[in-house]
């Protein structure tokens, strides 16, 4: 088919698909024009880049099943999207594919506050359904920091976490239903009242980075607010006393709602940033949460007093009222935003580790740090092991990127070898391929291919992304954040 | 404890078994040897594969073969003040922690401390060409490749054999309690919804019109529930008894329906046995016709955890549609349909 001068017209599909999928998208919901593809050229990691053929905006689940069915027949590669915030280049473009945007899916389709569940569809914002159950009492407990604008079908797809995950859980633990469509257009519903089953297919659609299926519905699990909430923040004049309090915390027998930990590097960013002072000398702090009812959250906080003086903490802060809390969180929040006032660039990694070796992980990191002249700042999800070392460097110093990547891969090598993951919550995307050539076998590999080819015989959903092919391997993945301009840098970081 | 590594064994048995296209049973303790479909092929024995491969108490994760007896896990966490965080079922002495996972119940706690399936962090299988294969890990957050660990638990060992799987642990609280209260279900259902969150509650569940409430944790906010809410202690053992499914009304019968529903579904046969708040009921010795409708008026589902016809299966036949992919992963993990042959489906 013939488009006007600004289109994109090096197709290599036949009129005939181009006619057809006019026909099946809404007339206000195809997108040819390169300045509307323009800004569906990238997700939350703009690093990579690259140009669709079409982006699609369906409204209903039928057209997403029609256009689907239509792109099984042309073979043509299918990208589903949802608010493009992710980390990993999960959404980035197939330049012979289409990119499919579930955006305007986005009614809350039942709320029952009896059975605790909401039914919703996959462009539904994450914090529009907790706005949504608010009223009830309730809420939708994984949380990432991107919240405001992220959907809950990409949340399902990257099996998102957030602060509250520790004590409540990631998506896959608060989901109970889906509705997806495989790349044939066939429509499946899977999960129940309880998320059991004969095969818990949940598992494998949570997680799958669009591989598996489009996810047209959500059945989400919501709980009650915990009437009490109390925050507390230890400063200790070490980051070895301030990661020991972390295991010594969950050691205890707490379970916090969160439990992070910022470095002096990233204390000095923070407090450039908001303004608010840590307390003096502070080369670590330890930011922890209780919730529950009034009485458990006292003997907790009780309990936590007592293991940060044990291990060493010169200082405590507490807030307790919802206003309190936030300013306390606030350097935590804005930790990622912040660092562009120390640093012109930086680098965001994402493994986890066990807990017990948050000592030597750290140490090694600033071991391997310093032998490349490159500042690290550490601010993390401490309580469950999730790292996010910040690699800062200028990229117009030449060899810095080289240099930085290099360092990157080391810090991976570091998780891998303390028992760790490449990625805790950014997903695989384009970016950590070659992480996942090291940690997981030939056999793995082909094992997730198979798994691939199960639902997708022909490879197009998202091909190329999550799992790398057995061929590629080596190197490092991560963020990267240029001349401080971060994707998204209005919305809160963890 | 018994430590023993047949994983190089019974990863040559697998292969031998592909090339000569042997089905195979896998079996642990045998305990659960009557679930699911009749068995077929030649037994793969798991009970010689044993013991801990990793224990780091302040991470609260061990990592377990899958022969290994449940009593011996527990008793084996025990003496580091722990246990597993799910509660899990045990149905003999002998119940293996493979066995468990493949079958995948959940015990009443479910609703308060996770199923089985959130406390899996990560496995290793053999799958049916004998290849050794890890996905997961030792971590709590772990985004790397499709999630096959959970993928694993329930799917009555036709997926691959499971050989070692970390599992979370948690402390053994300081003091727990059951509690017991003659009342409507309608009532007990308000309770137990107030309750949560409110006081340490760990595990309930609604029978002859009774409500059996289990508090568990600091000594303090037990002692504080015990006050507030009344009732008369319970020294029955109930909870642990529905937890191994060893109820006597259960053991003796013939069938046993789990309907799953929500919570809020209203109920038709006052005899049921209520768990997990609601969301479970077991129905002994019900028609099939009558469990199926209970289920379907709320767009439930139905497990036999055993049934006269046993060979009928302890799930329904799936959608034509949904049979077909679940047929495509059996057959991506076990190609040539080996591992426990028709226990879960006729034709895999
Ligand atoms: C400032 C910021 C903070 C963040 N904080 C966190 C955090 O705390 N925790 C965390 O886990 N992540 C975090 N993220 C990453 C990101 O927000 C999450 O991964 C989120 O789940 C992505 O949702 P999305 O709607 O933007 O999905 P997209 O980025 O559009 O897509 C992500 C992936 O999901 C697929 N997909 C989207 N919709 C569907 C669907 N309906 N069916 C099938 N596949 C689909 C896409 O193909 C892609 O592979 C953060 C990102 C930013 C920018």
């Amino acid at each position: 088919m013939s488009e006007q001068g600004e289109s994109v017209a090096t197709t290599q599909w036949p009129g005939a698909f181009w006619r057809a999928l006019r026909r099946l998208a809404p007339p206000d919901g195809l997108l040819m024009k390169t300045t509307e593809l323009a800004c569906y050229e990238c997700d939350g990691l703009p690093l990579y880049r690259k140009r669709p053929q079409a982006v699609v905006l369906p409204r209903t689940r039928d057209q997403v099943g029609a256009i689907l069915a239509l792109c099984a027949r042309y073979g043509v590669p299918v990208v589903a999207r949802g608010a493009g915030t992710g980390l990993s280049g999960g959404a980035l473009p197939h330049p012979e594919g289409i990119v499919l945007s579930l955006a305007r899916l986005n009614r809350i389709l039942a709320l029952d506050p009896g059975n605790r569940v909401a039914r919703v569809e996959p462009g539904v914002r994450n914090i529009a359904i907790s706005e949504a159950a608010a009223p009830y009492g309730l809420f939708y407990a994984p949380d990432p920091s991107s919240q405001i604008a992220c959907t809950i079908g990409g949340n399902v797809a990257e099996n998102a976490g957030g602060v509250h995950c520790l004590k409540y859980g990631l998506t896959t633990h608060n989901v109970l239903g889906l509705t997806f469509f495989t790349a044939d257009g066939t429509l499946h519903e899977i999960g129940g009242p309880t998320a059991e089953g004969p095969l818990d297919l949940l598992a494998l659609l949570i997680g799958s980075e669009g591989l598996l299926g489009v996810v047209v519905e959500v059945t989400v699990r919501l709980r009650r607010k915990p009437p009490a909430a109390l925050a507390l923040l230890a400063a200790f004049s070490s980051v070895e006393e301030a990661a020991t309090s972390v295991s010594a915390v969950i050691e205890a027998g707490i379970v916090p709602a969160g439990l992070e930990l910022m470095d002096t590097l990233a204390l000095e960013g923070a407090q450039a940033y908001t303004g608010i002072p840590y307390p003096p000398g502070s080369v670590a702090v330890v930011l922890a949460e209780v919730d529950g009812d009034p009485e458990g959250v006292a003997l907790d906080a009780e309990v936590l007093r007592a293991v940060f003086a044990r291990c060493g903490a010169f200082a405590l802060e507490e807030a307790e009222g919802e206003a309190d809390r936030r300013r306390l969180w606030l350097g935590r929040k804005s930790a990622f935003p912040a660092m562009g006032r120390i640093a012109p660039d930086y680098y965001c990694m994402d493994g986890t580790i066990p807990r017990k070796a948050l000592v030597p992980v750290l140490a090694g990191i600033a071991e391997r740090a310093q032998a490349a002249g490159l500042r690290v700042a550490n601010v993390f999800h401490a309580g469950d092991g999730n790292l996010h070392p910040l690699i800062l460097y200028d990229a117009k110093a030449p060899g810095a990127l080289e240099r930085v990547e290099r360092l990157g891969g080391e810090i991976l090598d570091l998780c891998l070898a303390a028992g760790g993951t490449i990625t805790g919550e950014h997903g695989v995307g384009v970016e950590k391929l070659d992480g996942m050539c090291a940690q997981f076998t030939a056999a793995e590999l082909a094992a997730f291919h198979a798994l691939k080819t199960a639902f997708d015989p022909d490879h197009l959903l998202n091909p190329g992304k999550a799992v790398p092919t057995p061929a590629r391997c080596v190197g490092a993945g991560g963020l990267h954040v240029h001349g401080g301009r971060l994707p998204f840098a209005h919305l809160e970081r963890f | 404890m018994v430590d023993c590594d047949q994983g190089e064994a019974l990863a040559a048995f697998v292969r031998a078994a592909y090339e000569q296209d042997q089905a195979l049973e896998i079996v642990g303790g045998g305990s659960r040897r009557h679930l699911g479909r009749t068995p077929q092929g030649a037994t793969l024995a798991l009970s010689g594969h044993r013991g801990i491969v990793a224990y780091e108490p302040s991470e609260f994760v061990v990592t377990v073969r899958a022969g290994t007896p449940l009593a011996e896990l527990r008793a084996f966490l025990a003496a580091s003040g722990q246990d597993t965080l799910a509660e899990i079922p045990q149905f003999a002495p002998a119940s293996t922690v493979g066995g468990a996972l493949a079958v995948g119940l959940t015990g009443p706690a479910r609703p308060y401390t996770g199923s089985l399936r959130d406390s899996v962090l990560g496995l290793s299988i053999l799958s049916g060409t004998g290849q050794a294969l890890m996905f997961g890990g030792r971590v709590l957050k772990n985004v790397a490749g499709f999630d096959v660990s959970r993928l694993m638990i329930g799917a009555f060992g036709t997926l691959g054999v499971l050989l070692d799987v970390s599992l979370r642990t948690a402390r053994v609280p300081e003091r727990e309690e059951v509690i017991r209260w003659e009342m409507s279900w309608l009532e007990a259902r308000a309770r137990l919804r107030a309750w949560e969150g409110a006081y340490p509650l760990t595990g309930a569940c609604y029978r002859q019109r009774t409500l059996y409430a289990r508090f568990a944790g600091r000594e303090a906010r037990v002692a504080a529930a015990c006050r507030a809410l009344g009732g008369e202690r319970d020294a029955s053992g109930v909870l642990a008894a529905l937890r191994d499914y060893a109820l006597p009304d259960f053991s003796e019968s013939a069938s046993l329906w789990r309907v799953l529903v929500p919570p809020d579904a209203p109920l038709t046969d006052a005899s049921a046995t209520i768990g997990w708040a609601g969301a479970e009921r077991f129905r002994v010795n019900a028609e099939e016709a009558s469990v199926r409708a209970e289920a379907a008026r709320d767009a439930g589902q139905v497990m036999a955890v055993w049934r006269r016809d046993r060979d009928a299966g302890p799930w329904a036949r799936p959608g034509d549609a949904s049979l077909t992919l679940m047929g495509r992963i059996k057959a991506a993990l076990d190609p040539r349909g080996l591992l426990n042959r028709g226990r879960l489906y006729p034709d895999w």
